[in-house]
């Protein structure tokens, strides 16, 4: 499986996306700058978090008119897994891939630190190697990572499954909670914690790694029905 | 247009403008002989900010060259933007220490911002990628609503750079006194990787080859800022403001990832960064390594304001900049990498052989001086030096235990000292995993980051215990070097170099140019014996507040190689049944500790003795202990002694410990005598262990959690760990609240 790390001015977890891919993972991946325009080649698109444009007018909110979103949206709609971690959600929200929006941390600050998340549906392609419920250790590292959306919005989330994670002790004050949510098809996933930052036992945990694991046994599993 | 407003040559002279930028009459004498006539005003602004403190080191480099800067690991040592050491198989390590602590007094979030930015410049101006970022930190005590302000704001400018540019702040350490209320101290550390063949110089090599400017625009923000960091502070100083730079992170970002980009590009000859006295400094000093000289046209010079003169532009400064000196004829490749990260890149001038800095700006030669006046031949001055009587007075005081009426309570009131508690509010606002290469992260002794691809970690911190240094300098500045060297041993590792930042008060002061002869004279020979050269650094002179100096406060950052990610170890407990040592003897020794500033209130008496040669035995040890695999935890003992020490490995363990001492309680518990560690080790490896160290068995780990120490054979100490460890966690956010 070959996966695209999308890389703006300003990210700066592109290297960690990649090598939680390539060492980790033992995948196929490539960084694909912002003004490329064509995504036909890979299988599946990694935004990674960092400050696209210095976050500056609202995190995401300039890196999504970035030429290679469009691409990112015909992925999406393909079927293809798009994961956004961190400043990658805020984009997939600022570009509409994802409801919702992010507020500033209820503290006002960064928070950087491991936190505990629960798998909420582990029915997505992006969750299916963990367990329903399972307690896994992520770190977080953000300072608007409050998630926010109507109740109409919250409502249709619970309902069609569309929170994958949650926090289980709510550091940010997002709404219920929420770490991660899935669109409506379940293959375009947001999350504030960093899986890419816990692959690896020596650095604190490798409780992400299941997520990646995840996309790929799907995209295999697929390919085997469509050959 | 303020061209117009210049003072004329003659009226410099005659009205003594000269002085209002930091050059005294003798000075500007020279300066005039130098010149063979008078200064104009754009030359008289070159010669100041060159000849500053902060650019020149005209009060410090007779002390500077008593440091060791030498050793077969040292690849590059003082003088560039960053000291390199070699860690084999072709790979450095490049790092620098440097202050900001006057624009951090003024405008707190922007002067401690600042300070990453330009700390990092520094390092990946070598060609090195900064994989790290630490600081160290001083306030006034927090009980003061302007300390708080100034404590909160500082942490979040650290934070908030850092985090963005997508650098780790790994490490370092903060501490609080009064001597600090009206000038903290910020000092910000950069690491950088590099491969041997990838390091650059600042150097303006090959007459008629191309000086570009490269990075942010220049604006009229940090005119004189390098002046303004080499004067006293005073009430009038919050008008120097607009001294005070402002930070673009994500400039910074772009910026660092197209000069990685450039120097695999064998157009490069020479990349320096534009810190203090931005253009002038990068360029003067660029040419001056090379033996050259430089011209430049002022017009080019890409500009964020509009009727900017010669003497703004060259005193500028502005963040986020770059000078390079590339191949000539190379021009349009080099632009072409820039405008990918949609930077500026614009030849402004070319290399010249006549050793002058020579400026054009609006068809007229605004400048013409000698880059070597600028650069390498600054006055440099032998200042008076005197011992202050406090001195002789703290000598001549007889070592006393402090009284403590309950120990327990004496240790909660301790891990409530803003000094020993938790920093987790700070480093919680730090982003310390980004790269994800950081294995332990802030609050053990030493911050370490393995090196991706290798079987190799890096273990770095920042240390100084200024109280000791203000007792006394000599001894104080060797227990900095130990006290670093010690946390690197702790975490497995083995002390390459250090880099230094030389906090003081008015070297002017003969007492105070007392304490900074004798810090160094200490640091020196600490270097020596451990065996860690000086590979660069920086001087903050001037720390005053109305006439009243910081503690002499000279910063020690230090990196040491781990030779497998297997040495890596910590300061927490890790097994119920592991046998708990103290390595080294305990004196009767509270001259400067915490326990002394609780119970009195103030500092006074000797600081703990030092003795280098046992310092080094228990440290390769230890070490040789460590890389047989003997130690579950190590952990070094500093503030507020052996009982700290145990209750802070203990905390997040999970575990309890219990610990049996004799002797008098107050000293075995609270003294701060140096050269020891608390280490932990399985039981089957006692006897190796006790025949390698003939350390004393104190201890056990517990599956219980409580933190129990019991004394002459009664209990002095039995609480649940829990207990100490919301004293102290709690401490610094319940004193901001």
């Amino acid at each position: 499986m070959k996966f695209a790390v999308i890389v703006f001015p300003g990210s700066n977890c592109d290297i960690d996306m990649y090598h939680a891919v390539k060492d980790e993972l033992g995948e196929e991946v490539e960084y694909v700058w912002h003004d490329e325009a064509d995504l036909t080649q890979f299988d599946g698109v990694l935004l990674p978090g960092g400050f696209s444009y210095g976050d500056y007018l609202r995190s995401g909110s300039i890196a999504r008119f970035s030429n290679v979103m469009s691409e990112v949206v015909k992925a999406a709609e393909e079927g293809k897994p798009v994961l956004g971690v961190c400043n990658g959600f805020q984009i997939l929200l600022e570009a509409g891939l994802l409801p919702g929006a992010m507020l500033r941390n209820q503290g006002l600050k960064f928070i950087c630190r491991p936190v505990e998340l629960e798998v909420v549906n582990n029915e997505t392609m992006f969750t299916q190697a963990y367990q329903k419920n399972e307690r896994i250790t992520v770190p977080v590292a953000h300072g608007e990572g409050n998630y926010f959306c109507d109740a109409d919005t919250l409502k249709q989330l619970e309902a069609n499954g569309q929170i994958a994670f949650r926090y289980a002790d709510n550091p940010n004050g997002s709404l219920l909670s929420i770490a991660g949510i899935t669109n409506e098809k379940g293959n375009v996933l947001g999350m504030m914690p960093h899986p890419e930052r816990a692959v690896d036992e020596l650095l604190g945990s490798a409780d992400g790694l299941k997520l990646f694991q995840s996309i790929v046994k799907h995209w295999r599993d697929s390919h085997v029905v469509n050959a | 247009m303020s061209l117009m407003l210049e003072p004329a040559q003659q009226q410099i002279k005659d009205e003594k403008i000269y002085r209002e930028m930091g050059l005294t009459d003798e000075e500007f004498s020279l300066v005039e002989g130098i010149l063979g006539r008078l200064p104009n005003y754009t030359e008289l602004g070159l010669f100041s900010v060159m000849w500053s403190e902060h650019c020149s080191y005209k009060n410090s480099k007779p002390l500077l060259k008593k440091f060791p800067v030498t050793g077969e690991q040292v690849l590059q040592g003082p003088g560039e933007g960053a000291g390199i050491v070699d860690i084999g198989d072709g790979q450095a390590v490049a790092f620098k220490i440097e202050s900001h602590n006057h624009p951090s007094a003024i405008e707190p979030y922007q002067g401690a911002a600042t300070g990453v930015g330009g700390i990092i410049r520094d390092v990946f101006s070598m060609g090195a990628r900064p994989i790290a970022i630490l600081n160290s930190l001083r306030f006034g005590e927090l009980d003061s609503p302007r300390v708080r302000y100034l404590f909160e704001q500082v942490v979040a400018g650290i934070a908030g750079y850092g985090n963005c540019i997508g650098i780790p702040t790994v490490g370092g350490e903060v501490q609080f006194d009064k001597s600090y209320d009206g000038n903290p101290l910020v000092n910000a550390m950069c690491v950088g990787l590099i491969n041997h063949d990838e390091i650059q110089k600042g150097q303006a090599k090959g007459v008629g080859n191309t000086v570009m400017y490269v990075g942010a625009k220049t604006g009229r923000d940090g005119i004189h800022g390098a002046t303004f960091a080499s004067e006293e502070l005073t009430e009038d100083s919050d008008e120097k403001r607009p001294a005070v730079q402002v930070g673009d992170p994500f400039m910074e970002k772009l910026l660092l990832e197209a000069c990685l980009e450039l120097i695999k590009n064998d157009a490069l000859i020479g990349i320096q960064d534009m810190g203090a006295a931005g253009l002038t400094s990068s360029s003067a000093e660029m040419a001056s390594k090379a033996g050259s000289g430089i011209e430049m046209n002022l017009d080019l010079v890409p500009q964020r304001e509009t009727g900017m003169s010669a003497y703004e532009m060259m005193l500028s400064e502005s963040q986020e900049r770059m000078l390079i000196v590339i191949e000539k004829g190379r021009e349009a490749e080099i632009q072409e990498l820039f405008h990918k990260y949609d930077l500026d890149a614009v030849a402004v001038g070319t290399v010249t052989d006549d050793k002058r800095l020579r400026l054009v700006h609006e068809g007229n030669v605004v400048a013409d001086v000698p880059v070597d006046a600028l650069a390498e031949d600054a006055p440099v001055y032998h200042k008076p030096s005197k011992e202050p009587a406090y001195y002789r007075e703290f000598q001549a005081i007889e070592n006393a235990e402090p009284e403590v009426e309950n120990v327990e309570e004496t240790l909660h009131a301790l891990l409530k000292q803003p000094t020993i508690a938790s920093k987790e509010w700070v480093y919680d606002q730090y982003d310390y995993q980004v790269r994800t290469n950081t294995v332990v992260t802030p609050g053990s002794d030493a911050a370490v980051l393995r090196i991706r691809g290798t079987e190799k970690a890096l273990a770095m911190t920042t240390d100084c215990n200024s109280r000791y240094l203000y007792l006394d300098p000599e001894t104080g500045g060797k227990i900095a070097v130990a006290e670093a060297a010690r946390n690197i041993v702790c975490s497995g590792g083995r002390p390459l170099a250090i880099t230094d930042c030389l906090n003081f008060g008015s070297p002017d002061k003969p007492e105070i140019f007392w304490q900074m002869e004798k810090s160094v004279d200490g640091m020196s020979e600490a270097c020596r014996v451990l065996n860690a050269p000086v590979i660069g650094g920086n001087v903050s002179l001037y720390n005053e507040t109305n006439g009243t100096a910081v503690y002499p406060t000279p910063v020690v950052g230090m990196v040491g190689l781990i030779e497998n990610l297997e040495h890596i170890t910590t300061q927490s407990f890790k097994q119920v049944g592991d046998a708990v040592y103290l390595v080294g003897e305990t004196k009767t020794e509270f001259g400067g500790s915490e326990l002394q500033k609780l119970t009195a209130g103030e500092i006074s008496g000797k600081a703990p003795e030092l003795d280098l040669t046992t310092e080094l035995d228990r440290q390769e040890k230890v070490l040789t202990a460590i890389k047989q695999g003997l130690v579950q935890s190590a952990h070094d003992l500093a503030e507020g002694g052996l009982a700290v020490a145990l209750a802070e490995s203990a905390f997040g363990s999970g575990l309890g410990v219990t610990a049996e001492t004799e002797g008098s309680a107050v000293t075995e518990l609270f003294s701060e005598t140096q050269s020891r560690f608390l280490i932990s080790v399985k039981p089957e490896n006692q006897q190796a262990f006790e025949a390698l160290t003939g350390a004393k068995k104190i201890g056990e780990v517990t599956a219980q959690p409580v933190l129990k120490v019991v004394h002459n054979g009664s209990a002095v100490i039995d609480q649940p760990v829990e207990k100490f460890e919301e004293s102290w966690r709690g401490a610094i956010p319940c004193l901001l609240n």
